[in-house]
């Protein structure tokens, strides 16, 4: 009966590799998207392009100019995600550092939802789902009732963990019963949890009192994170539980029978099918488990962050979820750690557009250079590689690109 | 004279093979652009002449939405150019990006911080209390109590689509008009209401029976493509609204409305007389690829409230009193008729400026739920 759920289409082993490659090709991955990041900033400079114009009368200039670009922009993105040296205003030198790790915090545990899954052979687009159906309940229980302190938090909580759970375990359940693609369900899933959630805020019962915006009311202040490095900044509770959830995650993968199992039908399922284990229970429980941690996402935006529900609650963050797990090659640790990076990008890109005027999209372009360097090892392997006539060819490449 | 030079250097390189022939040509092409004369003097500052920042924070839409980051956006350009201030600008990519996005602008210095739209609401009024000694003004949404230092930007765009809405049922050849939406928030339903209510009022004053698809104002109920990006979605719900008979449609949703003009484009190709009325700004302006389509445009003009405002606030005139874009203060009417100008009865022409007269001295009161409250 299980036929359908054990068998494993070819195209996974290229995902594998993908998802799975070695860390150096992510650092270096990492480091070229920045240099072509660099040469988009520069070239789409106003002062750049001017200086272009006379570029024979005065060459300095442009080179400058060209330098001058790309170099601000990254020290702007710089100082907003990490530190930010002689800031004497409430949020001091650290405030971006804080900033980073509290944009990290929802990267992070749904990036560790979408590695587990993955390392259990199963590809789940639906973390964007998993942190709306979250979110939602969560943030439904979060204004309409209303709890001591404490007992609230932790109701928000884990309604949010058991409705990504049952959003993500209801693929696994689809997938284990009637071999649907995970990848096309998940898909379609996140759909159901947008649409429904947009449905629910034109109901009156998830609208502020006389008004017709789609926007709840605020969460209680009981049902909100702490937070957890003073007033000033935004950094949460969340970020607590999202370190928890990596060393969970790392725990369940590495030292517990359930972990091994998930990893075996992620090896080869027929193999682990004759070995033993249960194909469609594992399948089930692993879906259920990311839909958990991406719910901690919903938790840590609705709770943490945004402090009301709107159609925008889980952002892009389900997507780059997918981005933070490959980067971080499907490991508890690894993720943990991309989703700090991209939590930096994403800090210092609100710096960086305010003070160079370099337009917040070219964070997203570095974001999918990232993921394209990855897909394509031997390009990167190319360019910093052993044969010296791939690099010569590879950098002229990158020097017309610019 | 130099140029010709240097392209015939090139020229001469190129016959030496083709890889050198391709490497000749693009770098004639760089020469080309290339070789203007350099300035004199690295020109310092220039925005020396003013003090006075203006910063804006658009929502997740982005200041290319064809809607309201791009018209207040306009406004605060126009404004740096006609006052001679200093702007800045932060798009939101997320809603976790208003705070930061907010606290940054404060921080880099601006007198005056516009933000866009209600989900930004929340944001605003935090800031505003944490730096008190700045200003803010938000569009399109109002707080339920005054906020010192927030100066609401609001909209009754009902009246002009009431407008519309007479119009188009004074222009009609089927007897059927069509209206769609974004997404049901009141900032769009309050356009459909105002279309509603002018189809009724003209059923009303000539004893006709013009019918709108598209929208029950009663039930507050209607054909929304739930997206203000899918232009295929848009299209579609138009060639339903055609087949449903409707002549006259009004798609209240962004560049979704480009949909719109595609299908009576298409329908207009089938031989159909189908006619557009756009919102927002001067469709036969802005949207030139659809401007023989439109009959007239529901317009809401926030670049210029941006920019009355930034001039008061400028002029130390700053107050926290709503600004209400209305008839009776130009903030929102009928663009005019331009290519369309003949297919809109006489009798039509006169009842509206009748009509207008009206709503402003309060003789016709049009209502939506979605009217801000005052």
């Amino acid at each position: 009966m299980n036929s359908q759920a054990v068998s494993k289409p070819e195209s996974t082993d290229v995902l594998k590799k993908i998802f799975t490659g070695s860390a150096l090709v992510s650092v270096l991955s990492v480091f070229l998207a920045l240099v072509v990041g660099g040469l988009l900033i520069a070239a789409t400079d106003k002062d750049v392009a001017s200086t272009a114009g006379y570029f024979f009368a005065r060459p300095t200039d442009f080179l400058s100019a060209f330098w001058s670009a790309a170099t601000n922009s990254y020290v702007a993105l710089f100082q907003g995600a990490v530190f930010a040296p002689g800031v004497s205003g409430p949020l001091g030198p650290f405030g971006p550092f804080m900033e980073t790790l509290t944009i990290a915090t929802p990267l992070i545990t749904s990036g560790l939802g979408v590695a587990l899954a993955f390392r259990a052979g199963l590809f789940n687009i639906g973390a964007q789902g998993q942190i709306i159906v979250s979110g939602t309940l969560a943030a439904y229980l979060g204004f309409a009732w209303h709890l001591p302190i404490v007992l609230h938090l932790l109701l928000v909580v884990v309604a949010g963990i058991l409705g990504g759970a049952a959003w993500g375990g209801l693929v696994g359940y689809l997938k284990a019963r009637t071999g649907a693609h995970e990848v096309i369900l998940t898909i379609m899933f996140n759909y159901v949890a947008l649409f429904a959630l947009r449905w629910l805020l034109t109901t009156p019962a998830f609208l502020r009192p006389g008004e017709s915006n789609p926007i709840t009311p605020r969460l209680d202040d009981s049902a909100l994170y702490p937070l957890i490095a003073g007033g000033q900044y935004r950094l949460h509770l969340g970020f607590i539980v999202a370190i928890g959830a990596t060393v969970l995650v790392w725990w369940l993968l590495n030292r517990s029978t359930l972990g091994f199992e998930f990893r075996a039908i992620g090896a080869n399922p027929k193999a682990a099918l004759t070995a033993g284990v249960n194909v469609s229970r594992a399948t089930i429980l692993v879906m259920a488990i990311a839909g958990g941690l991406a719910g901690l996402s919903g938790v840590a935006q609705v709770a943490g962050t945004e402090k009301v529900l709107t159609d925008g609650v889980a952002a892009s963050y389900g997507f780059d979820a997918i981005t933070v797990a490959l980067l971080g090659r499907s490991t508890p640790w690894g993720t943990f750690f991309a989703g700090l990076l991209f939590g930096a990008f994403r800090a210092g890109a609100v710096q960086m557009q305010i003070q160079t005027g370099t337009p917040i999209d070219i964070v997203l372009v570095v974001q999918s250079l990232i993921v394209l360097f990855i897909a394509a090892p031997p390009l990167v392997k190319a360019v910093f590689g052993m044969n010296r006539k791939k690099k010569a060819a590879a950098s002229t490449v990158a020097g017309g690109a610019a | 004279m130099k140029i010709s030079k240097q392209t015939r250097g090139f020229g001469a390189l190129a016959k030496r093979g083709s890889l050198l022939g391709v490497a000749g040509v693009s770098a004639a092409a760089l020469v080309l652009s290339a070789c203007g004369a350099a300035p004199d003097q690295k020109s310092g500052s220039t925005a020396g002449a003013s003090n006075y920042k203006a910063c804006m924070v658009g929502d997740t839409a982005g200041f290319d939405d064809q809607s309201f980051n791009q018209s207040s956006y306009e406004g605060l350009q126009k404004a740096e150019k006609d006052l001679g201030i200093s702007i800045n600008k932060a798009e939101s990519k997320s809603n976790n990006d208003y705070e930061p996005n907010l606290r940054a602008m404060t921080g880099a210095g601006c007198n005056l911080t516009i933000t866009v739209g209600f989900l930004l609401g929340d944001a605003t009024k935090a800031q505003a209390a944490a730096t008190p000694d700045k200003h803010f003004a938000i569009i399109d949404f109002a707080y339920d109590k005054d906020i010192p230092n927030v100066k609401p930007i609001i909209y009754d765009t009902a009246q002009a689509a009431f407008l519309a809405g007479y119009l188009a049922a004074g222009t009609t050849k089927t007897g059927k008009v069509g209206t769609f939406g974004g997404m049901k928030l009141p900032t769009v339903t309050i356009f459909m209401d105002g279309f509603a209510d002018g189809v009724k009022y003209y059923n009303e004053k000539k004893g006709k029976n013009v019918q709108l698809l598209g929208w029950d104002k009663d039930k507050q109920d209607g054909s929304f493509t739930n997206s203000f990006d899918k232009q295929d979605v848009g299209k579609q719900l138009t060639k339903g609204l055609i087949d449903g008979g409707a002549d006259i449609i009004l798609p209240v949703a962004g560049q979704v409305s480009k949909g719109a003009g595609a299908a009576v484009k298409e329908a207009k190709a089938a031989g159909k007389d189908i006619k557009l009325i756009w919102v927002d700004s001067d469709g036969y302006l802005t949207a030139p690829d659809y401007k023989d389509l439109m009959l007239s445009s529901v317009m809401k003009k926030m670049g210029e409230a941006v920019e009355t405002v930034i001039k008061e606030d400028k002029g130390n005139t700053f107050t926290s009193k709503p600004y209400v874009g209305t008839l009776a203060n130009g903030g929102v009417d009928l663009a005019p008729f331009h290519s369309m100008d003949s297919a809109v009865p006489a009798d039509v022409k006169s009842d509206l400026d009748q009509i207008k007269k009206d709503i402003i001295d309060g003789k016709i009161k049009v209502d939506s739920v979605s009217s801000p409250k005052q």
